[in-house]
């Protein structure tokens, strides 16, 4: 159960939002600019609200009245962004590794051949980050997360820098997460087609504030303007 | 020509001496400051870089004269470390790397500013949502980014170092055998009958290794490059 209700103000911008949510994957959808990037930064410990109240399963990570919060690196929560960000240092299996050292896991080969499995990543460990393409960049990201072991997935646009083509390639594999992997998601995208097919629940985004809530029907029509 | 005597070989010997020692122990300190520098925001941060910078722009013989005034037997920082520590920099050639640190640090501390102010903070950030802390974060990520940088850095450093003089024949005098440099041996030879021939040697010498720094620092830096686009 993710709770949020937060306010914060972006220089002229102000994201006042409250939702709740048992859902698998919850959808924040919205014009680019409706502030939803800000509101999982939010969720991820990156930004700190000027007011209000984040937890999950009943514990709290952000808590302005009591001037709690919980530092990024104690969140655990997963976060895939929308430009990937894998570490051009390491190659693909080092940064599929790179959560379970950081948080001092046991390997889990289990767990490793799982997720390789699933994103078809098995045969891209060798490589670096700077050989890969935009598709299987994003996958190694998801796979990167999900090795971190984390209590919640953040995606960011997960297919926005990804081209049509792309976009089919990468949808199937998120499908498969969100059946399989067990770990709820909130998933950010301004495309109603993309939610339809993803999220259980979707929180719609509109300067700052959440308008509305609700099943896939809370989406505007397919080619209906945002 | 190359018929190097042992008073040409000491001197050689010591500056490698005090630039490596003046470089190393610069090093992690240049780290610091060059993050301090690179990421955060503080009260008097305008006024540490131009402290760092001074030496640049001071003549070296002021510098000279304050590490004298400092850290000589009867400065304040000098006779306490000379009571407590029993470290003596003055005419010591521990005195001469301190010279050499000092006045190198500014060359030391750019480059590897420079090269953490373009490691991407994203990258920094997605480390910390996958559990890394700042310390993990600065070793795992920041570091290695900035490698080639801090190599560059020590690389300027030390050939700096190595050609100190002003501050150093001021600080810790021109003693052969204890504080006589390559630098400070010319300047002696200069100055001696018949001493052109080695005075000559001892300038090839140092030009061949001030270049094989720079080269070594161009080739760093081109390094630096590559990492950063993930090749």
């Amino acid at each position: 159960m993710l709770r949020v209700d937060v306010s914060k103000r972006l220089g002229e911008f102000t994201i006042e939002a409250s939702f709740a949510s048992e859902g698998r994957v919850i959808g924040l959808f919205g014009a680019s600019g409706a502030g939803k990037t800000s509101l999982i930064n939010m969720i991820a410990g990156l930004l700190r609200p000027d007011r209000g109240v984040i937890s999950i399963d009943g514990e709290t990570l952000d808590d302005t009245s009591a001037r709690s919060h919980v530092a990024v690196y104690r969140r655990r929560i997963g976060y895939v962004f929308q430009d990937a960000r894998l570490f051009p240092h390491l190659d693909v299996r080092e940064n599929l590794d790179y959560g379970r050292r950081m948080n001092r896991l046991t390997e889990d080969a289990a767990l490793w051949r799982r997720v390789t499995e699933l994103l078809d990543i098995g045969d891209l460990l060798d490589r670096r980050p700077g050989k890969l393409s935009g598709g299987e960049r994003q996958r190694v990201a998801l796979g990167r997360a999900l090795l971190s072991q984390p209590r919640l997935l953040l995606l960011d646009e997960p297919l926005g820098s990804l081209d049509d083509e792309r976009k089919e390639e990468i949808l199937p594999y998120l499908i498969r997460l969100r059946d399989e992997a067990g770990i709820p998601m909130v998933y950010v995208s301004h495309d109603p087609s993309e939610m339809r097919k993803l999220a259980t629940q979707v929180a719609i985004i509109r300067h700052g504030r959440v308008t509305a809530f609700g099943g896939a029907e809370v989406l505007p029509a397919a080619h209906a303007p945002v | 020509m190359f018929d190097i005597s042992p008073t040409e070989w000491t001197a050689i010997l010591l500056s490698l001496r005090v630039a490596t020692v003046a470089t190393l122990v610069a090093t992690p300190l240049g780290i610091a400051v060059g993050w301090l520098l690179a990421r955060r925001e503080f009260w008097g941060k305008s006024l540490l870089d131009a402290a760092i910078h001074l030496p640049l722009v001071l003549p070296p013989v002021v510098t000279g004269y304050l590490l004298l005034l400092t850290f000589g037997r009867r400065g304040m920082v000098g006779a306490w470390l000379a009571d407590h520590l029993g470290l003596v920099f003055a005419f010591r050639w521990t005195g001469a790397a301190l010279a050499c640190g000092i006045m190198s640090f500014p060359l030391l501390v750019r480059p590897i500013r420079l090269s953490i102010e373009a490691v991407d903070r994203r990258l920094e950030q997605a480390a910390a949502t996958l559990g890394a802390a700042p310390g993990q974060v600065f070793l795992t990520v920041t570091l290695p980014l900035a490698l080639s940088g801090v190599l560059a850095g020590m690389v300027l450093g030390f050939a700096k170092a190595l050609g100190e003089f002003g501050a150093t024949i001021t600080f810790v005098s021109n003693i052969p055998g204890e504080t006589q440099t390559i630098s400070s041996a010319i300047y002696s030879l200069i100055q001696t009958p018949d001493g052109d021939t080695a005075a000559l040697r001892l300038v090839v010498i140092s030009v061949l290794i001030s270049m094989a720094a720079l080269v070594a620092s161009e080739w760093f830096s081109r390094r630096a490059l590559l990492r950063l686009h993930g090749n």
